[in-house]
């Protein structure tokens, strides 16, 4: 156990105490005070490692849980997990302050809602921290079951709760493939450590399975990541409260497929398939989401195109900076792996200019009471702050200075002009087209920032499309975005303090191998002459002001796209089809016919003792054991074939009644002939018993009816049962004649030395084995007491009845 | 004898497990008799049958038959009387609430 166990911990252990504060304190004191502490403890806390990471130190601390499966509680410190817990919990910090302002203490569930943000808090917490890939699986799958709660808060509106289902079935669908690709890996290293897979990877890249295990991984990454084609649930998630939009679903949990493309770059990097899966996809969904983008008209639906678009960016830059670790890279691994520290450093930037534009349009939905484009306009004179917030923002992310968004989308057009200069992954040819691509994404950014600020804040004002009156929102609500805008300047103008603390180790922890050898060398200047990377950047001011401007005349170009083809419609489809599949598989085998589950629990037994016996060669006939027949016997045996017989024909209840009494007589008979004195008294009396039993039920049932059943059911029926017949009698021959080991009887014989007694049989009941006896007439007394009430009962019932009647 | 008896024991199973998959309660009852009694002559022919005489000391005889399983069917012989008569009641009762014996009409509430 160590400080860094306690602070994954935290925010569990907060969230048990939620409940008791709500009751206690609710609605004098807002919960989120309470809940706000955690966060900065958090932050604090981690603060005090940077020192010491930034010096290249790592820090390794396991805590031991189920160690004799090698699965243990790893924390892991380096770079890149600090750089994310310090996201997590710094904008953590500000999000539960924001939601204290924006979830009225006196409407709703707040205990519910700080429960699943607090679960939420503390399974990304330990998915950056952990090593071991099964507990970092389970905080995987944790942060996606607090997402669906917390996009479903809302249960009340059917669109929460699709967004909610649509989530959780993407993200664990990758979750599940992604502990897939976990276990082949482990199965090629013999570890379960991430690390240890790490310095394994040569290993794995010659291995055969290297290519399964990349895409399943992939596969998870790119689910959480909302990468093209599983972004359609992020913009159905959009349902969740604002905060837990601004949180969840831009800052931190949808850049855990950042984060363990990251990590696995190690492993799977230098690959051409990794390269251009990562690079392609990415660019994909950059274009994908920044085309669509622009032509939402809900704001919050607009951001998430552009969250999806920049992990887009983030995804192709990672994918990019793999290429350092190509075999034949030699000395230009390091003029390569710029694109990774150009990721690192636009995912931070993204979670704070994405965060600030959230909280801004959060306001906005919250002052307003509504978010769509089409009504707002003309805002800026009565939401200065506000106007000044998502100006930030938008500039930032548009890629403007003096905002951190230009340094990163610098750093992206170098890394692309960099990769132009591979000699390798058929890059001479790609390298161009590439470019091209994330250059028009980047203008289509520029266009939907332009919408943001222009549409919303300036223009004529439309009140009579507003329900509220426009005003500015409360200063504490204000505050944390303003903290996020004021990160989103500081950072432009020192960025080399963030740079030399968090993102150089980040990148270290990367690619350690290149570091040892060629470190990166990298400060970050607003200025740096006119570069082509600059030019592009104008290039991108120039086509996007053309194209917003122009935005009405080319709008249209929209409503060609087929509705009937887009990735919703294939969702749904699928959805419908698996539900309609299943009811129909369902329905078929669950008849709600008890006689129908007898049969498969029959074909079940028939095939796995059936089976099991033919397969491990257990079947055997061996009768020179047998004892010897004589006359009595075959009478008795062919008597009870005919009493059988004549229950399954009997078309009277006495017939059959008198039969299977017949067949317990016949048994008592042959108790007695195979030695068995104490079997044939019980077997007399209870054969009696049960007799007169039927024979008085039988005044109270009814007749016994010809059963209409058809004639395909008798046939399973009849099938069902000979085989069951084969079976058992199977069993009975080869339990005769394999005689794998002694009988324990022996034991028994000294019954008269252990227990004084000379009657074997008696003496096992009552002495050696006393207590199933005991149990024994326990089940007899509870079946008799049975019997009791179930005649009483209805005597009683019939008692009152007559009164009714007089 | 073994082998005569281990047919025995498959008819008895046979006509036992027929009867079950019958929708008339009585019938059911019948067959988990049917099956009793099969469970029974199984267990005392996987012992070995007259292999000596009965397990009782102080006869003239050096070897018993096993004395084991003739214990076990003795609890499942008073087991199984138990079972039947409160199923037979019970099927009784049933009847006169309900006012059938037809398990495909004893099918309870439709949940969906």
């Amino acid at each position: 156990m160590s400080w860094l166990h306690l602070i994954i911990a935290l925010p569990f252990l907060c969230a048990i105490l939620v409940p008791f504060l709500y009751q206690q304190f609710n609605p004098r004191i807002h919960t989120g005070w309470f809940i706000l502490i955690v966060p900065l403890i958090i932050f604090l806390g981690l603060s005090s490692y940077i020192p010491a990471v930034s010096a290249g130190k790592i820090f390794y601390l396991t805590l031991p849980w189920i160690p004799a499966y090698d699965i243990n509680l790893t924390a892991y410190i380096d770079g890149l997990s600090l750089t994310f817990a310090l996201i997590i919990s710094g904008i953590g910090f500000l999000v539960i302050w924001y939601s204290i302002y924006y979830l009225s203490r006196l409407k709703e569930a707040l205990h519910n809602f700080y429960i699943y943000l607090l679960l939420f808090m503390g399974s990304m917490l330990g998915l950056v921290f952990s090593d071991n890939i099964f507990v970092l699986y389970v905080f995987w799958e944790l942060t996606s079951i607090s997402s669906f709660l917390l996009i479903a808060y809302w249960y009340e509106r059917e669109k929460s709760r699709s967004g909610a289902q649509k989530s959780l079935l993407i993200t664990v669908f990758g979750g599940l493939s992604m502990l897939a690709g976990f276990i082949l890996l482990s199965m090629i290293t013999d570890t379960y450590s991430i690390r240890e897979m790490i310095s394994q990877a040569a290993i794995i890249q010659a291995h055969l399975l290297f290519i399964p295990a990349m895409i399943l991984i992939l596969l998870g990454a790119f689910t959480k990541s909302a990468q093209f084609p599983f972004s359609i649930w992020l913009p159905d998630a959009m349902e969740a409260p604002t905060p837990i939009s601004a949180y969840l679903h831009s800052a931190t949990m949808v850049k855990a497929g950042i984060y363990i493309v990251a990590r696995c770059t190690t492993i799977f990097g230098g690959d051409p398939a990794w390269f251009w899966l990562v690079t392609g996809i990415g660019l994909i969904t950059l274009l994908y989401g920044s085309i669509n983008a622009v032509r939402q008209t809900d704001l919050k639906a607009l951001l998430a195109y552009s969250t999806i678009s920049q992990l887009g960016l983030i995804m192709s830059l990672l994918g990019l900076g793999s290429a350092a670790l190509y075999f034949q890279v030699g000395s230009a691994g390091t003029f390569y792996a710029i694109a990774i520290f150009a990721a690192i450093f636009h995912m931070v930037n993204h979670a704070v200019f994405k965060g600030c534009l959230f909280m801004a349009v959060g306001i906005i939905d919250h002052e307003l009471g509504t978010r769509d484009i089409r009504r707002l306009g003309g805002l800026m004179h009565f939401m200065p702050v506000s106007f000044l917030m998502i100006l930030v923002g938008s500039l930032s992310m548009a890629g403007l200075p003096p905002f951190n968004g230009f340094l990163s989308k610098e750093l992206f057009f170098t890394s692309f002009l960099n990769a132009l200069k591979m000699p390798f992954f058929n890059m001479e040819t790609w390298g161009i087209i590439l470019l091209i691509a994330a250059w028009v994404a980047s203008v289509f950014t520029f266009v939907y920032c332009m919408i943001i600020i222009f549409k919303t804040f300036l223009g004529k004002k439309k009140d009579h499309k507003l329900k509220k009156k426009a005003h500015e929102a409360p200063v504490g609500m204000l505050i944390p975005p303003l903290i996020l805008a004021a990160l989103v300047v500081a950072i432009f103008f020192c960025p080399n303090v963030l740079a030399q603390h968090l993102l150089q180790p980040a990148w270290e922890a990367v690619l350690p191998a290149l570091a040892a050898t060629a470190p990166l060398v990298i400060k970050i200047s607003p200025w740096h002459g006119f570069n082509t990377a600059l030019l592009l950047t104008i290039g991108v001011i120039a086509a996007g002001t053309v194209l917003y401007i122009t935005y009405e005349k080319w709008r249209s170009v929209y409503r060609y796209y087929p509705e009937a083809l887009t990735l919703n419609n294939l969702y749904e489809w699928m959805l419908e089809k698996t539900e309609a599949g299943s009811r129909t598989i369902t329905n078929w085998y669950m008849t709600g016919l008890v006689r129908d589950y007898l049969v498969y629990i029959l074909g079940f037994t028939i095939l796995l003792v059936g089976g099991t016996a033919v397969f491990f060669e257990g079947l055997a006939f061996d009768s020179s054991r047998d004892a010897a027949v004589n006359v009595y016997e075959l009478v008795l045996l062919i008597g009870m074939v005919i009493a059988a017989l004549t229950v399954l024909l009997a078309k009277s209840r006495l017939t059959s009644v008198i039969a299977v009494g017949t067949l317990g007589f016949m048994v008592v008979f042959f108790f007695v002939l195979l030695r068995a004195p104490d079997l044939a008294l019980t077997q007399l009396v209870v054969e009696t018993v049960t007799t007169v039993l039927f024979l008085l039920c039988l005044y109270h049932l009814p007749k016994l009816r010809r059963e209409k059943i058809p004639l395909r059911f008798k046939a399973v029926n009849g099938v069902v049962s000979v085989a069951i017949g084969l079976v058992m009698t199977a069993v009975a021959l080869s339990a005769n004649s394999n005689q794998l080991f002694t009988s324990i009887s022996g034991y028994y014989l000294d019954a008269d030395k252990l227990a004084g007694a000379k009657n074997i049989v008696n003496a096992i009941l009552v002495d050696f084995r006393g207590f199933d006896t005991m149990l024994e007439i326990l089940v007899l007394t509870m079946a008799g007491f049975g019997v009791y009430t179930l005649i009483k009962l209805q005597l009683a019932v019939r008692r009152k009845e007559n009164e009714g009647t007089k | 004898m073994e082998t005569c008896m281990s047919i025995i024991i498959g008819i008895l199973f046979a006509v036992g497990t027929y009867l079950i998959l019958s929708k008339t309660l009585l019938r059911i009852i019948l067959g988990t008799s049917i099956i009793g009694h099969g469970v029974n002559l199984l267990l005392l022919t996987m012992g070995g049958l007259k292999k000596g005489g009965p397990p009782l000391l102080g006869l003239n005889t050096l070897t018993f038959t096993d004395p084991l399983p003739q214990a076990l069917i003795l609890t499942a012989i008073v087991i199984n009387f138990a079972t039947t008569a409160l199923f037979l009641v019970l099927s009784y009762r049933a009847y006169k609430v309900l006012g059938t014996d037809d398990v495909e009409q004893l099918r309870g509430y439709n949940d969906e």
